[in-house]
């Protein structure tokens, strides 16, 4: 009984956690921006493939991680540049142009470093509880999903970027009027977006095959978590990714792992049909 | 576009081309050039769809699939006699149709707009997808049809027309009648939706592309019109399905998968979604550009693809083949105006 509860309950975190750290970099980018980026999963990988290669140099894998964050997001901030920028009044448009990317990084990343990169082996080794051993880097993972929130949570909330950030989001002509530059405000919060991407794809890098097409795993999922939620990164996007953890993880363990995958992407689509502006439009009583 | 005696004589002019086309290349050739075809019914009612109605449906592979597969499991399990493929063939658009209609009421009548509606039609595919990939086992049948996952499903017959006093019908495998059979709807399909278009139902539906808020204001159910668009592009993503099952004899779900549903969008984005000519021209064009990629550089197609599409987007939001229709007359004025 004890063992079904921790082993549902270590399922449930590890869903939880995955969809979070998944969707938070999507979630940045759409809810405050309105940019739909399907180049999402292509963040993730080169977050993934440049913290695999520098951890191979010898460093320590949590700066390793901070390498592939930084990395995808001065990708992201020159991507914003190039592409992004022109396309802010044009939503759907993002989709397509962003779409191009994602085809252009995952076949040019199979051109350039070939169809896989050797993995580094997941780290931390494994703990026993009850009669089952857990591996313990889930448990940073989750552990980890939770201090992104509240970083993020920090950062818009108390900073004066966050400040910045909001008012450009919120009213973009009004905060020009007044001095801010949002033309730097929207490349970083882009970055930021981009960065968080990029760290998810390191820390999951040591648990999963890296191959060019891996963001792909990532971005379905990334989306559901982030349309259930709606705009708003933390009453949205952290109740969406729990609850969604909650219908995975019980119907994979009542049938099977493709169940839970099918479970959940139905789950979403009822969802969606009862709150068409997500989880936050619910709290924040916005109107559909 | 679309109206006035210029465009007509081109219309013209290209159908008669398309006419003699058979005649001047071989019958592998020309069984090529159908599976162009197959596909542009699929992208004209995205057209439809997205380029006039204005919600980007991210799921037209579904229906791609589901009457791909609808069509392979009664024509296995119910013969090629009597014509009855084509019975296969309205049935399975039937079906397409319907699941169309179901789920086209839940995001519609939900009040799913914009971005979302992309987001939960991809979503619908993807389910679709994985759960067609995992029918691998011997238990996964529909009467005598297999549907063996990943493998696909194959063994369907090509469509057959019953010819009287005869006891061979004709078969249409990928050759020069399958040609024309699919030339001649393609032709009505393209008739049928400029004739919708241009009626009321089509202006009300720009109208509702334009500004939702003020269609519904003007007394129009925003809702029915996107569910009609959505029913009838769905119907045509079924019938390039089944052409497409019936042509290769063959359908998988990867076809369903993310990349062959991005493809109808690249297709419609690229030729211009705003019309249907530009649409079509786009979409067999760029087809067969990138069948010609694969076949020479095959890696670089994929690439090729997504600048192709990175660069429409940001310099001809309106498409290649609508910016380059336009440039004559855009060049025309500038020349014009430098007169005055």
């Amino acid at each position: 009984m004890v063992d079904a509860v921790v082993g549902f309950l270590y399922q449930f975190g590890d869903a939880a956690a995955f969809l979070i750290l998944a969707a938070s970099g999507l979630a940045i980018i759409f809810g405050m921006m309105g940019v739909i980026n399907l180049a999402h999963g292509e963040f993730i990988m080169a977050g993934a493939y440049t913290t695999v290669s520098v951890a191979k140099l010898g460093v320590p894998l949590p700066l390793a991680i901070g390498c592939g964050a930084l990395v995808a997001g001065l990708i992201g901030i020159v991507l914003e540049r190039l592409v992004i920028r022109h396309l802010y009044r044009r939503p759907l448009d993002t989709i397509v142009a962003t779409w191009g990317v994602s085809l252009i990084a995952s076949q040019g990343t199979l051109i350039l470093l070939g169809p896989s990169l050797s993995d580094i082996s997941t780290p931390l080794g494994s703990v026993q509880i009850g009669d089952l051993s857990y591996s313990v880097y889930r448990f940073v993972l989750m552990g980890t999903a939770a201090a992104i929130l509240l970083a993020l949570y920090l950062l818009f909330t108390f900073t004066r970027f966050g400040v910045l950030a909001r008012a450009t989001i919120q009213v973009p002509h009004m905060a020009e009027a007044l001095g801010v530059n949002t033309r730097l405000i929207y490349s970083l919060t882009f970055g930021i977006g981009a960065a968080l991407a990029g760290a998810t794809g390191g820390l999951y890098a040591p648990t999963m095959t890296l191959v060019p097409t891996m963001g792909s795993q990532f971005i379905t999922e990334a989306f559901v978590t982030v349309v259930t939620g709606g705009g708003d990164v933390f009453l949205g996007t952290a109740p969406a990714g729990v609850m969604l953890g909650f219908i995975r993880a019980a119907i994979t363990s009542w049938e099977g792992q493709l169940a839970g995958q099918i479970g959940l992407l139905v789950a979403v689509i009822i969802v969606i049909r009862i709150l068409p502006r997500g989880i936050s439009g619910l709290i924040l009583r916005e109107r559909a | 576009m679309g109206r006035g005696p210029w465009f007509w004589l081109g219309a013209v002019a290209v159908l008669a081309a398309a006419v003699i086309y058979p005649l001047l290349t071989d019958s592998y050739t020309v069984g090529n050039t159908v599976y162009f075809f197959n596909w542009a019914f699929m992208a004209l009612g995205l057209c439809l769809i997205w380029g006039y109605g204005g919600a980007l449906s991210f799921g037209q592979t579904a229906f791609f699939g589901i009457a791909g597969y609808a069509y392979g499991v009664i024509t296995v399990d119910f013969g090629s006699d009597f014509g009855l493929t084509l019975w296969a063939l309205l049935g399975a658009v039937a079906i397409s149709a319907l699941v169309a209609a179901v789920l086209g009421y839940f995001l519609f009548f939900g009040r799913i707009n914009g971005v979302f509606l992309g987001i939960v039609t991809l979503a619908v595919t993807l389910v679709l997808e994985r759960f067609m990939a995992q029918t691998a086992g011997p238990e996964w049948h529909i009467g005598a049809a297999r549907l063996n996952g990943f493998n696909g499903m194959s063994g369907m017959p090509p469509l057959t027309i019953p010819w009287p006093g005869s006891d061979d019908p004709i078969a249409l495998t990928p050759d020069i009648p399958l040609y024309y059979v699919v030339l001649g709807l393609l032709v009505v399909t393209y008739l049928a939706l400029r004739i919708l278009v241009n009626s009321s139902f089509g202006n009300v539906l720009v109208a509702i592309r334009e500004n939702p808020l003020r269609a519904t204001m003007l007394g129009y159910d925003v809702r029915k019109y996107q569910l009609g668009a959505f029913v009838i592009g769905s119907a045509l993503a079924g019938l390039s399905g089944v052409l497409y099952t019936s042509w290769g004899q063959y359908i998988t779900p990867s076809s369903m998968g993310i990349t062959a549903a991005a493809l109808p969008i690249v297709w419609v984005a690229v030729g211009g979604r705003s019309d249907l000519t530009t649409t079509l021209l786009g979409t067999i064009v760029l087809i067969g550009g990138f069948q010609a990629l694969t076949v020479y550089g095959s890696q670089y197609a994929l690439v090729v693809m997504g600048l192709l599409l990175v660069l429409t987007v940001l310099l001809a939001p309106e498409g290649l083949v609508a910016a380059l229709a336009l440039l004559p007359g855009k060049l025309l004025r500038r020349r014009a105006g430098e007169n005055a």
